[in-house]
């Protein structure tokens, strides 16, 4: 192990380390701790001045009650869910499909195909912005969460394709033989074979998919506006613009847009570290 | 019986076939999805960078005048230079994460929960992080001025002073960015090989020289990653920038995404060709680094089966 395990060192410095930890931790998340308290302060301390001084009073339920029943903000999380699951479940329908067909398979424009994908995942997103809004005008879906998933699928599909060949690449192919040798038909070999050795990358994906498409804001802006189809990331501009210089309500809104990714990570770490760092070892 | 000779013989077609012809079937939908969003566009914004367009009327061929227009524009150059400095300065994310990567491999009680917390950056939207480190840089009651305050500094208006503005945006972004980087490392350093570290030691290998010539080469296949992902990321930066300070002040802190954006989509007028002129000069450098990684990818490809 690397560096030199810390049980080896002298007591003096394992007990450092220890208390390093959490001051490092500290100084990490300070930002994010910064406007966790600001979340819970009322709105007095602003006015006086007492931005860094203990809140004169604990604030919590009013400021979040206020973030869910007197804002448009339910509305947009709501919204991000309707985006974010019609969006996870297409890109595994879809990319499943794809991986197995170039992960499995040997013919000629397998290997373009894939670089196709994966080139197409890399491109700036400003390259496809006029196009991709005129096509979502053109099938009158603009401003609709219809449009923005179906975008969405097909630009998350690169990525995913990426993952689900290599995953299943990983495979041990005498199975697929195995099958081919008993006669059974492909898509049967899809379904009952593949698809079952395939489940920890479909969760992988699935919660790597709600984390990019929950916090995707440039799409947001360009293919929606107003309330009734903006996701959060989006709507967070206008709730402050709703609560303007009120820092309590926007420190609460803002961590109540950031909680369900958060959520996710902490629920399913294992996936989406495994997920995140596909490659990273040989 | 003619017919159910026919049957039989495109059935016995596909069964011969079923091998070759499987595979497109399976590739059918998503290839035709991904080619209806993401490769067809691309050549469609490069045709509509030869127009004069305002989105709506009637587009009007104008050749190579929108790229002329783009060698006199000042607001071109300083995009295309704050593009420049957030690649490179978005490039620190990867030393930083493998130096946390590097305190945090340990087997102490409680290392799981530091190591997700501090991971816990990349998981935010960047819309948050830009709101959190707007509120952090606030020349009022900002953390950081409290804190240069203690020395008798400040106050620093970060993202109101032009010299600083693209330089505090990319701080914001490195941090989630480290945490990435961080995340990929502490995998790899999981799977660097004892034996070799043992080997090494007792040659009396110890600190930095062991870890630049025994751990980093095994680190090799997270340092591309992160490599990859960092550079994606520092050329897509928008959000952050469109957050923090709306390409102020005096446009000082636009990147190339950004400012076709504000070209094409928002009140200064919807100039499209303009702004897919800005978008394919973006694409072309980001060209250079797709063809790299697709190669070291083909040449990875090859060794295997």
């Amino acid at each position: 192990m690397f560096p030199r395990p810390i049980e080896h060192a002298p007591r003096s410095w394992q007990l450092t380390y220890q208390a390093m930890l959490p001051a490092a931790l500290i100084l990490w998340l300070l930002p994010l701790l910064a406007v966790a308290v600001f979340s819970v302060k009322p709105d007095a301390d602003f006015t006086t001045g007492n931005y860094w001084g203990v809140p004169s009073s604990f604030n919590f339920v009013e400021n979040y009650g206020k973030v869910f029943f007197a804002s448009d903000m339910p509305r947009y999380l709501l919204n991000s869910v309707l985006i974010t699951v019609p969006t996870m479940i297409g890109c595994v329908v879809l990319s499943s499909m794809t991986g197995f067909a170039l992960g499995v398979y040997k013919f000629r424009a397998n290997l373009w195909v894939f670089f196709m994908f994966v080139a197409g995942n890399f491109v700036p997103f400003q390259i496809l912005m006029v196009p991709v809004r005129d096509l979502t005008l053109d099938l009158g879906l603009y401003n609709t969460k219809t449009g923005l998933v179906l975008f969405h699928v097909a630009f998350q599909t690169g990525f995913c394709t990426l993952f689900m060949r290599n995953f299943i690449r990983a495979l041990p192919f005498e199975l697929i033989e195995a099958a081919r040798v008993e006669g059974v038909a492909e898509w049967r070999i899809f379904w009952f074979v593949v698809l079952p050795l395939m489940k920890p990358a479909l969760a992988a994906m699935a919660v790597l998919i709600f984390t990019f498409i929950w916090n995707d804001f440039f799409w947001a802006v360009v293919l929606t506006q107003g309330a009734e189809s903006q996701p959060v990331t989006a709507g967070i501009t206008s709730f402050n613009a709703q609560y303007r210089a009120a820092y309590h309500l926007m420190s609460a809104g803002s961590i109540v847009a950031a909680l369900p990714p958060v959520a996710m990570f902490f629920l399913m770490q294992k996936h989406f570290i495994a997920g995140l760092t596909l490659g990273a070892v040989k | 019986m003619p017919s159910s000779n026919k049957a039989a013989t495109r059935s016995s077609w596909y069964k011969r076939n079923e091998i070759a012809v499987t595979p497109w079937l399976f590739l059918l939908p998503g290839v035709a999805f991904f080619l209806l969003y993401v490769i067809f566009p691309i050549f469609q914004s490069i045709n509509v960078s030869f127009y004069d367009w305002d989105g709506l009327g009637e587009a009007e061929w104008i050749g190579f005048g929108n790229y002329e227009e783009l060698y006199w524009d000042d607001a071109f150059y300083v995009s295309l230079r704050n593009n420049l400095i957030w690649l490179v300065m978005y490039l620190l994310a990867i030393p930083a994460g493998l130096f946390i990567a590097l305190f945090l491999n340990q087997t102490v009680t409680g290392i799981r929960l530091y190591k997700s917390l501090f991971f816990f950056p990349f998981v935010i939207s960047q819309v948050v992080v830009g709101l959190v480190f707007t509120w952090f840089y606030d020349p009022t009651f900002g953390l950081l001025n409290e804190f240069i305050g203690l020395f008798g500094l400040g106050p620093i208006n970060v993202l109101g002073d032009e010299r600083y503005v693209t330089y505090g945006i990319i701080a914001a972004g490195i941090w989630p960015q480290t945490a990435y980087c961080m995340i990929l490392y502490l995998t790899g350093l999981n799977a660097v090989d004892p034996e070799q570290i043992e080997a090494a030691r007792l040659d009396g290998a110890k600190g930095a020289r062991l870890l630049w010539h025994v751990i980093i080469p095994q680190l090799k296949p997270a340092t591309f990653i992160a490599f990859v992902v960092t550079i994606i990321g520092a050329l897509r930066s928008f959000d952050l920038i469109s957050i923090m300070t709306n390409g102020g002040p005096f446009g000082e802190s636009r990147v190339l995404s950004f400012y076709m954006f504000e070209v094409a989509l928002s009140e200064y007028g919807f100039r499209m060709g303009y702004g897919a002129s800005i978008a394919v000069v973006l694409f072309l450098i980001m060209l250079c680094f797709i063809t790299y990684f697709l190669y070291s990818m083909y040449q990875d490809d090859k060794g295997g089966r």
